[in-house]
């Protein structure tokens, strides 16, 4: 944990990309962390072939999650809406570059419980336990 | 007697076997977070390791030696408890699994029973989420409605329209003294005028018992509930206060064995207090160390933990005051005499979460979040803050590592 917060995770919680929101998204979801009650709301714009065209993020939080919406945010452009929906956490651990600890999982992986639930038109399941690990999230 | 926070507390601190194990990076450990659940001292660790090594077989119907030791030890314990808070007799003492239960009961017991539509529930607006959430549903289940006191940007409860807000209430619900932000709840100027307006009054006493003195009878409250393991006693222990005359009126909770009297196949008669809301084997080795918990802290005095309580605070909120400058925030009520060991605050842009994160880097062990109380955030417009909370084994030692902590914050998110 010492090593998390490198330049380029202050410089994403301080400097969030593509922060606000869209007058008419196609796609929208919002949801909270319920350990710490963090927000994140995604918009999508979607072509007619069910590609990202455009996209916002909204909320507050904690730097890991504000962050990983950010870059998460930058990567969604020209992804096809059912892949958002598949999209794997590994995309971003890789994002984040460097290892997390299990308390702060879901900080990092609620932007992408959003975007993801955003692109299902459903609430989505938690990415890091969609193989039945983790724990409940109460 | 006051002793300087330091000194005796290092001592009682040798008492807490946990407190001896440095963290997986090598550091000292300072706990701060007793608010969410004290530590235990070797006297608690040692009556259940005596109880189930010596004493234990199920209570109250064995006729064998065993069974009875057992039994005794369990209601020697709620005697102890009992004591502790000054309850009129052992009786009044119900056994729960923590607080949470024992409002449920009420909630459940008394409320479902004694109220209904056109009656009033009054709470107030920094009430942890246990003492809310039951009055919902009360509220919602009875058609009754559900009314705060509002609270200040101090955290201080706002009583200039009180009685207005008493009318037609049957009931008063409020925390001793906030998770959160660490105020003390005058009881005694609340408890007299909601009496006067003829409601009864629950106490949240989770975080009042573990470091004031109670009297209940002084107090005068009907109901009183808090939890074991915030007090130096064991996980999945807490109880009930209640006057006799309230219980005794009250149905029964959860039904099953051991809170009946007779039982045919149409019809039972329930025991008598405190078995009649005790259904089911009860978690009697934890009682027993909630009883040595209590014996513990009387040994300690709990008036030398208040004063030792509030050393700590102002200790700590001298050494936070220079940090002011680089936008550390500090909230709850700005006098000692209002609050609690409790002490939540913020610093500059960097969320708690992550605060929590870097202290824990450090051996120092803090809550973030909304400390289960999410409409007071709301309310007050905070997203999360970060949460010190003292016991009677900290000392100044303790805090120190916290400014360290804070330092290395400011150095890692580069507040100058």
């Amino acid at each position: 944990m010492d090593d998390f917060y490198k330049e380029y995770i202050l410089d994403h919680y301080r400097n969030p990309r593509n922060f606000g929101q869209l007058e008419q998204p196609d796609a929208t979801a919002e949801d909270l962390n319920p350990l710490c009650g963090d927000r994140i709301r995604f918009d999508l714009k979607v072509d007619a072939e069910g590609r990202v065209t455009d996209v916002r993020f909204s909320g507050k939080g904690c730097a890991i999650s504000q962050a990983s919406a950010s870059m998460l945010s930058e990567s969604l452009k020209g992804e096809k809406l059912d892949d958002v929906a598949r999209m794997p956490q590994e995309r971003v651990l890789e994002n984040i570059g460097i290892g997390i600890s299990a308390a702060r999982m879901k900080c990092a992986m609620l932007g992408l419980k959003v975007a993801k639930s955003a692109a299902l038109g459903r609430l989505a399941q938690w990415p890091d336990e969609e193989n039945g690990e983790g724990s409940p999230s109460t | 007697m006051i002793a300087a926070p330091g000194d005796h507390a290092a001592l009682l601190a040798r008492d807490f076997p946990i407190l001896g194990f440095p963290t997986s990076r090598g550091k000292r450990l300072a706990f701060l977070d007793s608010a969410a659940s004290s530590q235990k001292p070797q006297a608690v660790i040692d009556a259940l390791v005596h109880y189930y090594t010596h004493d234990n077989a199920n209570i109250h119907r064995g006729v064998y030696e065993l069974a009875q030791r057992a039994t005794e030890a369990f209601e020697l314990a709620r005697a102890k408890v009992a004591g502790f808070i000054n309850a009129a007799e052992p009786a009044e003492l119900i056994w729960t699994r923590n607080t949470t239960e024992a409002i449920n009961l009420v909630s459940y017991s008394w409320g479902l029973a004694n109220l209904k539509a056109g009656d009033a529930i009054l709470t107030s607006q920094l009430e942890h989420h246990s003492n809310l959430v039951p009055w919902q549903l009360l509220a919602a289940k009875t058609g009754a409605e559900l009314r705060f006191i509002e609270v200040d940007g101090d955290g201080l409860h706002k009583l200039d329209t009180l009685d207005a807000l008493l009318e037609n209430v049957k009931l008063v619900a409020l925390s001793h003294v906030s998770n959160t932000l660490g105020t003390i709840v005058p009881l005694e100027t609340i408890v007299p005028r909601a009496h006067a307006a003829g409601a009864i009054v629950l106490v949240d006493g989770a975080q009042s018992v573990p470091h004031f003195k109670i009297d209940v009878q002084a107090l005068d409250v009907d109901f009183f509930a808090a939890s074991g393991h915030k007090m130096c006693g064991p996980t999945g222990i807490g109880f009930l206060y209640g006057k006799r005359a309230l219980l005794d009126a009250m149905p029964p909770f959860l039904t099953g064995g051991d809170m009946i009297k007779e039982v045919s196949y149409e019809d039972t008669t329930f025991s008598e207090l405190p078995w009649k809301f005790e259904a089911g084997t009860s978690n009697i080795a934890d009682a027993v160390g909630l009883g040595a918990a209590v014996d513990y802290l009387e040994a300690v005095g709990m008036d030398w933990i208040t004063a030792h309580d509030r050393a700590l605070l102002a200790y700590t909120l001298e050494r936070l005051e220079p940090f002011a400058k680089r936008g550390l925030v500090v909230y709850g009520p700005k006098s000692l005499a209002d609050r609690s060991g409790v002490l939540s605050f913020n610093f500059a842009d960097i969320h708690a979460h992550d605060l929590a994160s870097i202290l824990d880097t450090e051996g120092v062990c803090v809550r973030a979040g909304h400390h289960c109380t999410m409409p007071l955030m709301e309310k007050m417009g905070w997203p999360a803050t970060a949460r010190a909370s003292f016991y009677l084994y900290n000392t100044e030692e303790d805090v120190d590592q916290l400014v360290t902590g804070l330092e290395k914050a400011a150095h890692v998110f580069k507040i100058a």
